[in-house]
């Protein structure tokens, strides 16, 4: 099939702003061509226009099933384990000094291996009932999936891997039974969460929290739709407050970088120092 | 000596694929570029997934130039050598940066030689010239073909030379190689390569 051209990316990203509310504009265009190319060998698409046609005339049904494609669910539990080292021995204990609750937000968290992970730590830490966890998404169908908390027994030799190499105190099966292939996780764990649709593209902030992870999420963003995201993280902080990023991104090209302190550059925390 | 392969003086960028049997190339490679290296190289190796420290400190042993793994949207200079980091994938984008993505494995690689020359020919045209080394599979094999597409410059270790020659041979069977060099030639057409741009430069 020939390579897609940015001209035709463009026209594809009107098309879905149009009759499906979902702005593209400002994603990452390298990354964004690929994740195209792949719906069109996954659903055998004849041609490029042949998407734009589909897009042009479908119901929210494909265009769901299509925003499940396009977006990337590539995720493990403890990804990158001596993030959560530093969250567990620094970073949280710093924000649960006195008896207060505090709130997290996972932004962007997928199938919910990111939200387990935390829940997980927090309980090893007596800490879970003092903590609100918010975990957003723009796809409803991977929701679900993190709500369920079942993930492939084949992820868990390497699960196990990260929660150990991150200082977790039992073993990671003590919070899953195996059934079918899958790990059914502990639904105790995330009870109190609130698993919540939203479009970090188009929406403001709608709470204050102490600590918000968006890990490998802006890296499919472009710089201006980052400095927008992060304009939106910052007003979602409490003043002193941490935001984690990936551990390859960085605030040096954002405008909002001014506004924040690294805390730890290996792990990528910031700490909102001004308002 | 200087005149041996008749480069044109356009190219701005090179990227650099290897897998098994690589290290010792690139490491000799990286050893015999000069300090003032014109051009920015952008590297893939196949690495293990977890493990995100020691495998770039382990190339500047050798290397003359101090070689980094950017950060996603980190601007490509010139004269620096970058390697994709460990369970990324690493592209260029347009617009002169890198960009590191989280995508699912390619070619049971991640980071995945294909996206990295894919993305440069996407990015520089015929401006770049890509370079695939000794290994196990056929990553890379597409991404030299979307760069000979877009007018590039194709270079392969000489399957011969190869302690795993699957790599080149998979490129050189869907498309065409503009040379296949043992390890020497490809230092030496590097370094007239970095001539011939030095000195284009220098008559502006």
């Amino acid at each position: 099939m020939q390579e897609i051209e940015i001209s035709q990316l463009r026209a594809l990203t009107d098309i879905i702003k149009q009759r499906h509310d979902y702005d593209f504009g400002n994603y990452a265009m390298s990354s964004f061509r690929r994740r195209i190319q792949r719906v069109l060998e996954l659903y055998k698409f004849a041609s490029f226009d042949a998407l734009m046609e589909k897009l042009q005339n479908s119901d929210s049904k494909f265009f769901q099933e299509f925003l499940s494609e396009i977006t990337v669910n590539v995720t493990e539990m403890f990804r990158d384990p001596t993030l959560w080292v530093e969250l567990r021995e620094n970073i949280l204990p710093a924000m649960l000094t006195d008896n207060k609750t505090v709130s997290i937000w996972h932004a962007g968290c997928s199938s919910g291996e990111e939200v387990f992970s935390m829940a997980i730590t927090l309980k090893e830490m007596n800490l879970l009932d003092r903590v609100r966890i918010v975990a957003t998404d723009i796809d409803n169908a991977i929701l679900a999936r993190a709500r369920d908390g079942a993930y492939s027994i084949k992820n868990m030799e390497l699960n196990q891997k990260n929660y150990e190499r991150a200082k977790g105190l039992y073993s990671l099966d003590a919070y899953y039974k195996e059934q079918n292939g899958k790990a059914h996780f502990d639904k105790s764990l995330v009870k109190d969460v609130s698993f919540r649709e939203h479009n970090l593209v188009s929406e403001v902030s709608f709470a204050k929290f102490d600590l918000i992870l968006c890990r490998n999420v802006m890296i499919y963003f472009n710089q201006t739709l980052q400095n927008q995201v992060l304009k939106v993280f910052h007003e979602s902080l409490h003043k002193n407050s941490f935001l984690a990023i990936g551990s390859k991104e960085s605030l040096i090209w954002c405008e909002i970088a001014s506004k924040f302190s690294v805390i730890n550059n290996e792990e990528k925390i910031y700490k909102k120092v001004k308002e | 000596m200087h005149n041996r392969f008749q480069l044109d003086d356009h190219y701005r960028a090179i990227v650099i694929g290897g897998s098994a049997g690589s290290f010792q190339v690139i490491s000799k490679i990286l050893s015999s570029l000069p300090v003032d290296f014109e051009l920015p190289i952008a590297m893939c190796l196949h690495r293990l997934r977890h493990v995100r420290n020691g495998f770039v400190e382990a190339l500047n042993i050798k290397s003359t130039i101090i070689i980094k793994e950017p950060y996603d949207k980190e601007p490509i200079r010139k004269g620096n050598i970058y390697l994709a980091p460990a369970n990324y994938h690493l592209g260029l984008e347009i617009g002169n940066s890198f960009a590191l993505t989280t995508e699912e494995l390619l070619n049971n690689s991640r980071p995945a030689i294909d996206i990295l020359l894919s993305s440069a020919a996407q990015v520089y045209g015929k401006r770049v010239v890509g370079i695939l080394l000794s290994g196990a599979n056929k990553d890379g094999a597409v991404g030299m073909k979307h760069i000979k597409e877009r007018g590039g410059l194709t270079i392969i270790q000489d399957p011969k030379e190869c302690l795993i020659d699957t790599m080149p041979v998979s490129a050189q069977k869907i498309t065409t190689i503009d040379y296949s060099l043992d390890v020497q030639g490809i230092i030496d057409l590097l370094l007239e390569l970095n001539l011939r741009v030095k000195l284009s430069k220098d008559k502006v």
